[in-house]
C-alpha cells in the first residue's frame, strides 16, 4: 500500500487535530490522560502516514533510529525521579533541536536545487535548532549540578551576543542567496555557540522562565523545519509547542513580577552565599525559633493547617513525609491544604507533580489565587522550603528588589512555621520580613527530617 | 498564493489555536504539559524519515537522517511515557 500525496494530507489534517486535543486534555486532570493517548494516536497516524508515502525509499536506517530511540525514551522515562523531570525535559529539548539542525542539513544534502526561499528557511531551522539544543545543554548542566547555577557574566556580554547574532544572520542570508556551504557551517557553529551564551547569564532560580523559553524554541524550531519541508503538519505542532512555552514564560515572569528581558539578561539570583547585610544580622536577634513539639502542639489542635512547598521539599525528597504528615493530622480533623506559588521549583507546575507522586489527592492542592483567601481563616501556614514567594517585602517595601512580586500570603494565617536549614535568605538575596513577624516561628533543621521528627511526634501522642 | 504563503497562512492560524488551548490549561499540569509539548514537538521525526529514506540520498544523508530519526525517537517515547507516568499520579481524593 502506497499513499497519495492527498491520502497522506488527509492524515495528517487527523493527526494535527489529535495533538489540538491532547493539549485541550490538559484542562483538567480527569480528563488529561485521554489527551496524552491522544498524542500517542496523533503521532502515530503522522509516523505511519510519512512511511507510507512515495518519498520514503529505505527503511534499513530508520527502524534502527526509532528502535534506539524507542529503548533509549522508554529507560529515560521509567527510570526519572520526579524531582529530576526539570532535567529530563531539559535534556529532550536538546534532542528536538539538534534533531531539527540535522533534518535541516539532511534536506539541503538530499535536494537537488533548492531556491533562496527554501535556503532562507532551512537557515531559520538551523539557527533556532543549535541555539534551542546548545541552550538546553546548559540548562541541563545548570540543573544537574554539573555547572554552577550562578549566573556567568562579564563586561560587554550583551554586545557580544548581538554581534555574533548579527554575524549568524547575515551568514544565513549569505547562504540563502548564493548557497555557499562555507556559509552554512560557520553559521551553524556561531547558532551552537549563541545558545551557551544565551543561557549561562540566567542564574539557576530563573530556570522556571528557561525551561519555558527553550519549550518555545523547540517548537518554533519545528516550524521552522515544517517550512522547509512545506510540510503543515510540523508547522501546526511548532506552533501550538511555541505558543504553549511562550505563554508558560509569560506566566512564570508575570508571577516574579519581572520582565522577560530582565530574566535574559540576568541580574538576579548571584547564587553565591554572601552573608546577610548588617541589618538582617541585627534584625536575626529578632528571630524566634521553635523546635519540633511546639509545631506539633500547634498543628494538632489546628482547624486548618495550610502547607507552602518549595524548591528545598524537593532537594530534601520530603514529599512523601509530608504526606504522612498530611495523613496523621487529616486522621485528628484537621483541615490541610496545599498552597502552590506558580514559579516554586525549577519548571513550571513542578511542586504539584511531587505531591501528586506523594499521594496526595490534586483537589487539595490549590493554587495562589485561590488559596491567598484562605490565609487568614487559617490556624498554621507550615512553609516547607519555599522563602522568596511567601516574603511580606514584595507588598510592603517598595526598595526590594522583589517588590510587586504576586506572594502567598502566609504571614496572615495564625501563626507561621517555617523550616529552614540556615538564615539563608532565598535566591533573591532578599532577607525574608515574615522571619521577624511576631507570630512566626523557624524550625531549623533539614526538611525531611524535620517532617519526619513531626511525624513521629504525632504518632506517638495518642488522641 | 505562492506555496510559502500558504505555509504562513498555516502557521499563523495554528498560533492562534495555540494561543486559545494553552491559556485553557491548568497550572497544576504545567508540568506535564511541558512533557507532552516535548513529546509532540518530536514530530521533527517526520522531517527526520524524509532526510533518511530519501532515494537521493547518500551514505552521509542515511547517517544524518539516523540520528535525526533517534533524537527524535527519544523525544516522541520518553515524553509521551513519562507524561504518561505523571499523568497516572494526579489522583481525587479517594473515598
Amino acid at each position: 500500500m502506497e499513499f497519495s500525496v492527498n491520502t497522506q494530507a488527509v492524515a495528517y489534517l487527523v493527526s494535527a487535530i489529535l495533538f489540538i486535543l491532547a493539549l485541550k486534555g490538559l484542562t483538567h486532570p480527569a480528563s488529561a490522560r485521554r489527551g496524552n493517548l491522544y498524542g500517542m494516536l496523533g503521532m502515530v497516524i503522522a509516523v505511519a502516514a510519512t512511511l507510507l508515502g512515495h518519498e520514503v525509499r529505505s527503511y534499513g536506517f530508520i527502524i534502527a533510529g526509532v528502535a534506539g530511540g524507542a529503548v533509549v525514551g522508554t529507560i529515560l522515562a521509567l527510570r526519572i525521579q520526579m524531582t529530576a523531570m526539570p532535567q529530563l525535559v531539559a535534556a529532550l529539548h536538546s534532542f528536538v533541536g539538534l534533531a531539527a539542525v540535522l533534518v535541516a542539513i539532511g534536506t539541503f544534502i538530499n535536494t537537488a536545487d533548492p531556491g533562496a526561499v527554501m535556503m532562507g528557511e532551512l537557515s531559520a531551522g538551523v539557527i533556532i535548532g543549535a541555539i534551542t539544543c546548545t541552550g538546553s545543554v546548559i540548562a541541563f548542566g545548570k540543573l544537574q549540578g554539573l555547572l554552577s547555577g550562578a549566573p556567568v557574566k562579564f563586561t560587554g556580554q550583551h554586545l557580544l551576543n548581538a554581534v555574533i547574532g548579527l554575524v549568524t544572520i547575515g551568514l544565513g542570508v549569505h547562504f540563502a542567496m548564493t548557497g555557499a556551504v562555507w556559509a552554512l557551517a560557520i553559521m551553524t557553529l556561531l547558532a551552537f555557540v549563541i545558545g551557551v551564551t544565551l543561557i549561562i547569564p540566567i542564574g539557576g532560580a530563573d530556570m522556571p522562565v528557561v525551561i519555558s523559553m527553550l519549550n518555545s524554541y523547540s517548537g518554533w524550531a519545528a516550524a521552522a523545519t515544517g517550512f522547509t519541508l512545506h510540510n503543515n503538519l510540523l508547522i501546526i505542532v511548532g506552533a501550538l509547542v511555541g505558543f504553549s512555552g511562550a505563554i508558560l514564560s509569560y506566566i512564570m515572569c508575570r508571577a516574579m513580577n519581572r520582565s522577560i528581558i530582565n530574566v535574559v539578561f540576568g541580574g538576579f539570583g548571584s547564587g553565591d552565599d554572601a552573608s546577610p547585610s548588617a541589618g538582617a544580622q541585627a534584625a536575626q536577634q529578632g528571630v524566634k525559633s521553635s523546635s519540633v513539639e511546639d509545631a506539633v502542639y500547634w498543628m494538632e489542635d489546628a482547624n486548618k493547617v495550610i502547607i507552602i512547598p518549595g524548591y528545598g521539599m524537593a532537594v530534601a525528597q520530603a514529599q512523601h513525609s509530608v504526606k504522612e504528615l498530611m495523613e496523621l493530622l487529616e486522621a485528628r480533623g484537621v483541615e490541610v491544604k496545599f498552597a502552590i506559588h506558580p514559579v516554586a521549583g525549577r519548571m513550571p507546575g513542578h511542586m504539584n507533580v511531587l505531591l501528586a507522586e506523594a499521594d496526595i489527592p490534586y483537589d487539595r492542592v490549590l493554587e495562589m489565587d485561590e488559596i491567598n483567601p484562605e490565609f487568614p481563616g487559617a490556624d498554621v501556614a507550615l512553609v516547607v522550603g519555599a522563602n522568596d514567594v511567601v516574603n511580606p517585602a514584595a507588598k510592603e517595601d517598595k526598595s526590594s528588589p522583589i517588590y510587586g512580586m504576586p506572594i502567598l500570603e502566609a504571614g496572615k494565617a495564625r501563626q507561621v512555621f517555617f523550616l529552614k536549614r540556615s538564615m539563608r535568605p532565598g535566591y533573591s538575596g532578599v532577607d525574608n520580613l515574615l522571619f521577624y513577624r511576631d507570630n512566626t516561628s523557624l524550625v531549623f533543621g533539614d526538611a525531611k527530617d524535620t517532617i519526619e521528627g513531626m511525624v513521629s511526634v504525632l504518632k506517638g501522642s495518642a488522641h | 498564493m505562492s506555496e510559502s504563503l500558504l505555509a504562513l497562512y498555516v502557521f499563523v492560524l495554528a498560533c492562534f489555536i495555540g494561543y486559545y488551548v494553552i491559556w485553557g490549561v491548568t497550572p497544576s499540569l504545567h508540568t506535564p504539559l511541558v512533557a507532552l509539548t516535548n513529546a509532540i514537538s518530536g514530530i521533527v521525526v517526520v522531517g527526520a524519515l524524509l532526510v533518511a529514506g530519501s532515494e537521493q540520498a547518500g551514505i552521509g544523508a542515511e547517517l544524518i537522517g539516523f540520528f535525526a530519526v533517534l533524537l527524535a525517537s527519544i523525544n516522541v517515547f520518553g515524553g509521551f511515557l513519562v507524561t504518561h507516568r505523571m499523568l497516572s499520579m494526579f489522583k481525587k481524593k479517594p473515598r
